[in-house]
C-alpha cells in the first residue's frame, strides 16, 4: 500500500495525454471534430450564455423600453446599478458586503478543516479510519435541507437569528471537502515526504503545516473556489434565518425582486447583474481550475 | 508504523528526552482524531442532529412561537395523508423532477460526447457549458421569471412572432413545470456534461478503435460502449439529481415572484415550498412541517436505493 501510493508523486491531470500519432485512418477519424461538432457546441454555449447576457441587457435599459423587442442594450447600466445599490429596502450594498464576509469565512474554514481531516484520512494510521471515512462519504448524501426546521429552532435558542453567525457556523465543514482533500492527499503527498519530516523531528502539526498543506495547495484552492461560489449562492437558509436588516446578497435580491418587479424591473435586473459579477470574475480568472476540480472530484467519487 | 522510528532512537534517554518521546507518542496516537474531530462534531451538531430532531418534532403538536408542545403520535402524518395540498406538492415535485432530469441527463451525455472529441479551444468550450452553473439560483429565478413573463416575456414574444398562441406560464401545471424545468436544466446540464466527460475520458480508447474497425457506427458505439462504461457515473448523477430535485425550492419560489404558494392554485408548489409555507408563513406549524420533511427524506432514500439497485442489477446482467 505504502509503496504503491508513493510511486504517484503528483495528482494525475484530468486531460488525457497528447494523442499518439494515429496508426490507422479509421481510428484517427474517430476523434476528429467535424464542423457540426463545433456548431452544436457553439449553440449549447449560446444558450448557456444568453440569459446572463440578457440580464445585463435589461439592466442597461430604462423602464419604458419594456415592450421593445428584440431587446437592445441601453446606456443606463451604471445608473440602474447605483439605484439598486442605494435601495434602502433591499440593502444590496450591505448584502454584498455580508456575502463577502460569510463566503470568505466559510471558505477559509472549509479549506482548513478539509485539508486537516483529508491529511489524517490519507496519511495517518489510526483505529477506525476506514469506517470513519465511509461515514464522511455518507454525510455527503444526507439532504441537510430537510433539517432546516430544527436548525431554525436551534438558532432561535442560541439567539442567532438575524445575525451572520447563523449562516456561517453550520457550514464551517463539508464532507465533500474532506473527501476531496483525502483523495488528493493520497495521490499527491508521497509517504517518504512525511516520513522524512518525522525523522527530522516534526510533530504531526508541523508536518501538516509545513509539508502537507503546501503540497495540497492546488486542490485546496479549487475547493476554496467551489466553496466560495456555493456559499455566495446559498438562498433558502439565509432567507429563513436572516432578516431584511442583515441580508446576504441573495436575500437582498429576493427583496428587490418581490418589491420592485412591477414598478422598476430594470433596477431588479441591475441588482441581479451586480450579484453575478463577482462570480463571473472568479470564473473568468480560475475557470480552468474549477473545471479540473469538478471533473477530478467526480472521477474519484 | 515506520513513522514512529524517529522518536525511538537514541540510547539512554534523559528525562527530557523521555518526555519528548511521550509527547510524540501522544501526538502520533491522538492527532489523527483531533484532526477529523472538528468535521464530525460540527456535522453532528448542525447536520445530523437537526435531521433526527425532525423525526422527533414531527410527533408533536408544535407551533413555532409557542413555548410548550404536546405529543400527538402520528397525528401529523395522518393529517398529511388526507391533505390534498400535500399530494399536489408531491405530484409537482416528482413531476418536475422527471420532466427536468431525463432530458437534462441525455443532453448532458450528448454534450459530453461532443466535448470528448479532439477539439480546439477546449477550455473555452468547457467553460462555456459550465457558465450557467456558476450563476446564482436567485438570479436564475429572476431572469427566467422575465423570460417566461406573460405579457412582455421573451418566450411569448417569440411565440406571437411565430403566430402561435401565447402561454400564461403560471396558470397551468404543465406550463409552470416546463418553465421551471428549463431553469433547472439550464443550470445543471453543463455541470453534468463535465462529469460525464470525465468518466468518458477514462474509457480505454482501443475499445472504440476496434469497434470502428468492425464497422460500428458512432451511434452504436455511443450506446454499446460509452453508456455501459460510464454507468456508475450515470448512477452518481441520477442520485445527486434526485437529492437536489426532491428539495427544489428557489427556482419555483422566485418564478412565483417570491411567493411560496407556487401559482394561484399551487400549480407549481413543491414540497419544500409547502414545508416553508406551513412552518414559517401560514400556521407556523413545526410539527406538520417536520412530518413533511421526514416523509421527503424517506422518499429520497427510497428513490436513491431503487436507483442503486436498478443500476447494479443491470451492470450484473451485463457481466454475465
Amino acid at each position: 500500500m505504502t509503496a504503491r501510493t508513493a510511486t504517484v508523486p503528483t495528482a494525475r491531470p484530468v486531460d488525457r495525454p497528447a494523442p499518439r500519432i494515429p496508426r490507422r485512418g479509421a481510428a484517427a477519424r474517430l476523434w476528429q471534430a467535424s464542423p457540426l461538432t463545433y456548431l452544436a457546441l457553439v449553440l449549447a454555449i449560446v444558450l448557456s450564455a444568453f440569459p446572463v447576457i440578457w440580464a445585463f441587457i435589461i439592466a442597461s435599459r430604462s423602464n419604458d423600453a419594456i415592450y421593445e423587442y428584440p431587446p437592445r442594450p441601453g446606456g443606463q447600466l451604471l445608473d440602474n446599478m447605483s439605484r439598486a445599490l442605494a435601495n434602502d429596502d433591499a440593502s444590496l450594498t450591505l448584502g454584498l458586503a455580508n456575502s463577502v464576509i460569510v463566503s470568505g469565512v466559510v471558505t477559509i474554514s472549509v479549506v482548513f478543516f478539509s485539508t486537516l481531516a483529508g491529511f489524517a484520512f490519507a496519511k495517518l494510521r489510526f483505529r477506525g479510519r476506514n469506517a470513519l471515512l465511509l461515514a464522511t462519504i455518507v454525510t455527503m448524501m444526507v439532504p441537510t435541507q430537510l433539517g432546516l426546521i430544527p436548525l431554525y429552532l436551534l438558532m432561535v435558542r442560541l439567539g442567532w437569528t438575524g445575525s451572520l453567525q447563523a449562516v456561517i457556523v453550520p457550514f464551517l465543514v463539508s464532507g465533500f471537502g474532506v473527501f476531496m482533500m483525502r483523495q488528493y492527499a493520497a495521490s499527491a503527498v508521497p509517504d517518504e515526504l512525511i516520513e522524512a519530516a518525522r525523522v527530522d523531528g516534526c510533530s504531526t502539526w508541523r508536518t501538516y503545516w509545513n509539508v502537507v498543506l503546501p503540497t495540497l495547495r492546488p486542490a485546496a484552492s479549487v475547493l476554496g473556489l467551489l466553496t466560495f461560489m456555493q456559499t455566495w449562492n446559498e438562498f433558502l437558509w439565509p432567507f429563513i434565518v436572516l432578516n431584511p436588516d442583515t441580508p446576504t446578497v441573495q436575500v437582498s435580491l429576493k427583496i428587490l425582486a418581490a418589491g420592485y418587479y412591477n414598478t422598476d424591473y430594470v433596477q431588479v435586473f441591475a441588482g441581479t447583474a451586480l450579484s453575478i459579477i463577482p462570480l463571473l470574475v472568479i470564473f473568468l480568472l480560475f475557470g480552468r481550475q474549477i473545471i479540473g476540480g469538478i471533473m477530478e472530484g467526480s472521477v474519484k467519487a | 508504523m515506520t513513522v514512529t522510528a524517529g522518536a525511538e532512537t537514541g540510547p539512554g534517554p534523559s528525562r527530557r528526552q523521555r518526555r519528548a518521546t511521550r509527547l510524540s507518542r501522544w501526538d502520533i496516537r491522538f492527532s489523527p482524531y483531533a484532526y477529523i474531530a472538528p468535521f464530525f462534531l460540527l456535522f453532528a451538531a448542525f447536520g445530523l442532529f437537526p435531521i433526527l430532531y425532525t423525526l422527533y418534532a414531527s410527533l408533536f403538536r408544535w407551533r413555532l412561537l409557542d413555548t410548550g408542545h404536546q405529543y400527538v403520535g402520528l397525528r401529523n402524518y395522518r393529517l398529511l395523508f388526507v391533505d390534498d395540498r400535500f399530494w399536489n406538492a408531491m405530484y409537482n415535485t416528482v413531476g418536475m423532477f422527471v420532466v427536468a432530469t431525463i432530458p437534462q441527463l441525455l443532453v448532458a451525455m450528448w454534450i459530453a460526447n461532443l466535448l470528448n472529441r479532439r477539439l480546439r479551444a477546449r477550455t473555452a468550450l468547457r467553460m462555456g457549458v459550465l457558465l450557467p452553473n456558476i450563476t446564482s439560483v436567485a438570479a436564475v429565478g429572476i431572469v427566467f421569471g422575465l423570460l417566461f413573463a406573460d405579457r412582455y416575456g421573451l418566450i411569448n414574444w417569440l411565440l406571437s412572432s411565430a403566430h402561435l398562441p401565447i402561454v400564461e406560464w403560471r396558470l397551468h401545471h404543465w406550463s409552470g413545470w416546463a418553465a421551471i424545468s428549463t431553469m433547472v436544466d439550464w443550470r445543471w446540464t453543463g455541470y453534468n456534461a463535465l462529469i460525464y466527460l470525465a468518466a468518458m475520458q477514462a474509457i480505454p480508447r482501443d475499445l472504440f478503435e476496434s469497434a470502428a474497425l468492425d464497422g460500428a457506427s458512432r451511434w452504436r458505439q455511443f450506446w454499446q460502449i460509452t453508456v455501459p462504461m460510464i454507468r456508475p457515473t450515470i448512477l452518481f448523477t441520477v442520485i445527486i439529481s434526485t437529492i437536489g430535485g426532491m428539495q427544489l425550492f428557489t427556482e419555483p419560489f422566485l418564478f412565483a415572484y417570491g411567493q411560496s404558494r407556487g401559482g394561484a392554485g399551487n400549480e407549481f408548489q413543491t414540497i419544500s415550498m409547502y414545508i416553508y409555507q406551513t412552518t414559517f408563513e401560514r400556521n407556523f406549524d413545526v410539527g406538520l412541517g417536520s412530518a413533511m420533511s421526514w416523509l421527503l427524506f424517506l422518499v429520497i432514500l427510497i428513490l436513491a436505493m431503487v436507483n442503486f439497485l436498478l443500476v447494479r442489477r443491470s451492470v450484473k446482467g451485463e457481466a454475465r
